[in-house]
């Protein structure tokens, strides 16, 4: 069984998370307080929220520090995926600055950004396997601009404004849609994470 | 392209769906978890739970029906009827809902939507508006629609987006039920008025209906109900139909 760590940052619907990841025939575990995540084989940052707040409850539960530490596959989430970048424009707070990079507000009349949508790119592991068009749930107001512009592994269209909507970084991802809210494909892109984590673990 | 959802809504009692015309004379559909998976296999956008019940005994098993869907459904859930605090929503989100509504209590306390928005985010915080027509306008109203409060339902929708809510679902009280298709001007009004996302619902009767409250300047989703349930439009048809029409949805998946 490959394990995966869920960080718990305080928001956020967890339930769906642990659920899909059981579905695709991974080991979830939750992972509210400070600890060693060198033993799980992958870890998820999900979030829904603001990025504040959610680096605040990592930093209180004492969960930056190990994050920073791990080095086996790590994929956040909506929130999770923003707070990988340096610094984030909504709250104008510090992130955790994994991936070069800003979080900024969308350029659309209508915000929340909230339904389906497609993600173009289909290089990323992540994505590879999907069909093309394919559409995803999103649900934010922010999105993340890489520094680089080879760390866009996914792009999306709102109102004719494009941002990034998935991001890679070596073994750091993130992808600003909700793949456990994103039915078959959704599981389809936690499933490649999966195996991802699977083949490092065989690798090690 | 974001596309249109199509959001089938559940009316839930003591654990089994029913559907009201005009929220009274109740008749029973099934079992909520079971019908939410077959609208999610037909292609449905989100699912919504409207608990109509909000007893003390149903709102537990409501919250076991929100864990046992969320555990099986992998598309996002909103669930409505009966939160009045912080920690009613609380209590639905961690039981796995996506999105929570709040309506009379928001009404009686409109602070309640800033102080869930601040707890959780505003993209879980959905305003339902009951409004029916009166004089050149419309008004809000409370208990199931039964109580017209007087309020102005545009000026209750700005109110409602400023303290903090992240999407309306707007229900015509004057179409509920009927099947003689969504207020559309009530829509346009309400689209003019806000910059969130806003749901149509009340008076679906068939494709055509979806077509119109998805058309440009009025709603990004709409909501129905009878026109699935008793199985005269399947979600897949409904979608069909929209597409053929050309409002952006998404296939089934």
């Amino acid at each position: 069984m490959t394990s995966i760590a869920v960080i718990d940052h305080g928001a956020g619907n967890l339930v769906s998370m642990v659920q899909a990841l059981r579905r695709v025939g991974a080991e979830p575990q939750i992972v509210a307080t400070s600890s060693d995540l060198d033993d799980f084989d992958g870890v998820i940052l999900p979030g829904v929220g603001a990025t504040g707040a959610a680096m605040s409850t990592l930093s209180h539960r004492g969960l930056i520090d190990p994050l920073l530490a791990y080095e086996g596959p790590l994929l956040g989430v909506c929130v999770g995926m923003q707070i990988l970048v340096e610094h984030s424009d909504e709250d104008d707070n510090p992130c955790l600055g994994i991936i070069p990079g800003t979080v900024r507000r969308l350029s659309a009349r209508t915000l929340p950004h909230m339904g389906w949508n497609e993600v173009s790119g289909r290089d990323d592991p992540l994505l590879a396997r999907l069909p093309d068009p394919a559409a995803f749930y999103f649900v934010h107001s922010y999105a993340v601009v890489p520094d680089n512009p080879s760390a866009v592994a996914g792009t999306t269209t709102v109102e004719e404004a494009e941002f990034t909507s998935v991001i890679r970084s070596g073994r750091v991802a993130g992808v600003q849609f909700h793949p456990e809210r994103s039915g078959r494909l959704g599981l389809s892109v936690l499933a490649s994470f999966v195996d991802g984590c699977r083949e490092v673990e065989r690798v090690a | 392209m974001l596309r249109k959802r199509i959001i089938p809504c559940l009316d839930v009692d003591e654990g089994r769906v029913v559907k009201g015309t005009r929220f009274v004379d109740l008749t029973d559909e099934g079992d909520p978890v079971d019908m939410a998976q077959a609208y999610a296999d037909a292609g449905a956008d989100e699912i919504c739970f409207l608990d109509i019940t909000a007893t003390s005994s149903g709102r537990a098993i409501m919250l076991d029906t929100v864990r046992r869907t969320a555990e099986n459904v992998f598309i996002p859930l909103t669930v409505g009827g009966g939160v009045r605090s912080v920690d009613d929503m609380r209590a639905v989100l961690r039981a796995g809902a996506d999105k929570v509504t709040v309506n009379s209590a928001a009404v009686r306390h409109p602070r309640l939507i800033a102080a869930c928005a601040r707890a959780f985010g505003s993209q879980c915080v959905v305003v339902a508006i009951d409004a029916r027509r009166s004089g050149d306008g419309w008004t809000v109203h409370t208990r199931g629609g039964r109580t017209d409060i007087g309020i102005d339902a545009l000026d209750w929708a700005a109110r409602a987006v400023r303290l903090g809510a992240g999407e309306l679902l707007v229900t015509s009280m004057d179409r509920d039920g009927t099947n003689d298709g969504y207020d559309l001007g009530l829509l346009e009004a309400i689209r003019r008025r806000v910059s969130v996302p806003v749901i149509a619902s009340g008076g679906a009767g068939g494709p055509a209906d979806l077509a119109s409250a998805l058309a440009p300047g009025r709603a990004d989703a709409a909501l129905a109900a009878s026109i699935f349930h008793r199985g005269i439009h399947t979600v897949a048809s409904v979608k069909e139909d929209l597409a053929a029409r050309g409002i952006p949805v998404r296939g089934a998946a």
